[in-house]
């Protein structure tokens, strides 16, 4: 029982740093109601769709495609990005560019998104820079799957 | 016209009973959520309107109400739907007895604020929150379910033992103020100690208040002395329940909370009271009187054991997001080797004390 009673004094400190959390994240709480600033918030929370924290720079996000100076896209079908994506859900289309300098232009560009996996192989691998994960979407739900297939309209935008 | 004046009472105590147990789980919520640097639930909005989730609890029971009524095939069919109500009730009908506020004067007519005031309310509340121990034990047999079973019987194991120290604890307190009558005990505490002290029971017995909010912590049956129900990992007693029965299980729960703090009020903090004020005012110890309304004093007593209810249930909730589950040979030996020696003590130290003063 002694030692049980020993405990008391524990258990009191215990809820002593429970209640001190409840009245400083109250006095935060409180001050932001009336519309005061101040360093730190009542909470850890990000309300999400309301407050979105910020990507990295080198967050794989939605893949964009580039455009040459002449808004034309990049891409030469090289099919490299075909060759190395794992989930193989890039399709490419290659058909005869009349520059000699180009050769081959996307005639249908692809990306299956319900099957990527955010890699970024396609992005490692093209020697164009053409595709790039560079768009800080990263909300893509659909309510269907057929609009997760993303054209060459869509990647360019 | 005195059964619509009861009835009057009846229905204002129960709304305020109901209300508060529908916010109380509001305020499980967000003091958790406070506790742990979170927001807590605040999306529930009527019309976009969101203040703070306030109508979280009515999403809440219309999700309940709307499940599927279930009953297990195995279950026995009426016991299993009885045992919810049976625990509602002997817990619902606890608030007949709380005073909360001092008689009024209304055309020649004096109601008391308190449903009935039995020269045995305080053993009438003590009996209908054991008899509730009859709805887990029910829940858990009639649920046909080992695991059940199991549940309801750590439950009854737990709440019987509790209930010894419970009993005990508020001995010493009867002694000191001669009475069971909850209206008259609170009358009691308005009288001063030294002069200067409130006569709370708080401070006449120290000791009983600490085993008494101890043991009414257990009866609560949440998280510190959650093994009958243990929600993280053992399994409970009203495993076999959903919807609107369960619910009823868990608003048994959060009204228990509301009498607890209601008997801690009444009994050690001197109920409706507030320090130093009579029935016209306040006298204060130091010399000087401040005068007031009848009616005023009524609105302010009646706001102190409000007050004083939710401080309680505000302790309680955050006892429960505190403390981590105490082992079941830990909760035996604290019940049975600390809490019912140090009321025994507690009890013989009250009547010495009263030889001696005598």
């Amino acid at each position: 029982m002694i030692k049980a009673l020993g405990y008391f004094w524990e258990l009191i400190k215990g809820s002593l740093i429970t209640a001190r959390h409840f009245i400083v994240n109250m006095w935060f709480h409180t001050l932001k109601l009336f519309g005061i600033k101040t360093k730190r918030s009542g909470a850890v929370t990000i309300q999400y769709p309301e407050q979105k924290k910020a990507l990295a720079s080198r967050y794989r996000s939605l893949q964009r495609l580039m455009r040459r100076d002449d808004l034309k896209p990049r891409c030469v079908s090289c099919m490299l990005c075909v060759t190395v994506c794992p989930s193989e859900c890039i399709y490419v289309e290659a058909a005869e560019d009349p520059d000699p300098e180009i050769q081959k232009y996307p005639a249908k560009f692809v990306i299956d998104l319900s099957r990527c996996c955010f890699c970024g192989f396609c992005v490692e691998a093209c020697p164009e820079d053409a595709i790039r994960m560079d768009t800080g979407k990263i909300d893509l739900s659909q309510l269907d799957r057929r609009d997760l297939v993303y054209d060459l309209d869509k990647l360019l935008e | 016209m005195d059964i619509v004046i009861i009835l009057i009472k009846v229905i204002m105590a129960l709304v305020w009973f109901l209300l508060l147990t529908l916010y109380l789980t509001w305020l499980e919520r967000k003091e958790s959520a406070v506790v742990q640097d979170r927001i807590g639930a605040n999306r529930a909005s009527i019309f976009g309107l969101r203040i703070f989730g306030l109508f979280q609890p009515f999403a809440d029971a219309i999700k309940m109400i709307f499940k599927e009524d279930f009953v297990p095939v195995f279950s026995k069919k009426f016991l299993h739907t009885l045992a919810p109500f049976l625990s509602f009730f002997f817990v619902a009908i606890c608030i007949s007895a709380m005073p909360f506020g001092d008689d009024i004067r209304i055309a020649g007519r004096t109601i008391s604020l308190q449903i009935v005031d039995t020269n045995v309310g305080l053993l009438f509340v003590l009996a209908m929150l054991s008899l509730g121990i009859y709805g887990i034990i029910l829940s858990g047999w009639a649920s046909n379910n080992k695991y059940s079973l199991l549940g309801g019987i750590r439950g009854a194991a737990q709440l019987i033992s509790y209930e010894v120290a419970l009993g005990l604890s508020l001995v010493g307190l009867i002694m000191v103020y001669p009475s069971l009558q909850l209206s008259k005990i609170v009358q009691d505490q308005g009288q001063l100690l030294f002069g200067f002290l409130p006569k709370w029971g708080a401070f006449l017995q120290p000791l009983g208040f600490l085993i008494f909010l101890f043991a009414a912590l257990a009866e609560t049956k949440r998280v510190p002395f959650d093994l009958p129900e243990g929600e993280s990992e053992i399994i409970g007693f009203f495993t076999e329940y959903g919807g609107l029965k369960w619910g009823l299980f868990m608003m048994t729960d959060f009204m228990e909370i509301i009498i607890i703090s209601a008997l801690l009020t009444t009994l050690f903090f001197g109920g409706w009271q507030i320090p130093w004020m009579g029935s016209d005012g306040f006298h204060f110890p130091w010399g000087g009187q401040w005068w007031m309304a009848r009616w005023l004093v009524i609105v302010l007593q009646v706001l102190a054991f409000n007050i004083k209810v939710f401080f309680f249930c505000w302790l309680q909730i955050l006892i429960r997001w505190t403390y981590p589950r105490f082992r079941y040979d830990q909760l035996m030996d604290m019940g049975w080797k600390m809490l019912v020696p140090l009321s025994l003590v507690n009890i013989v130290g009250t009547g010495l004390l009263l030889m001696v003063v005598k």
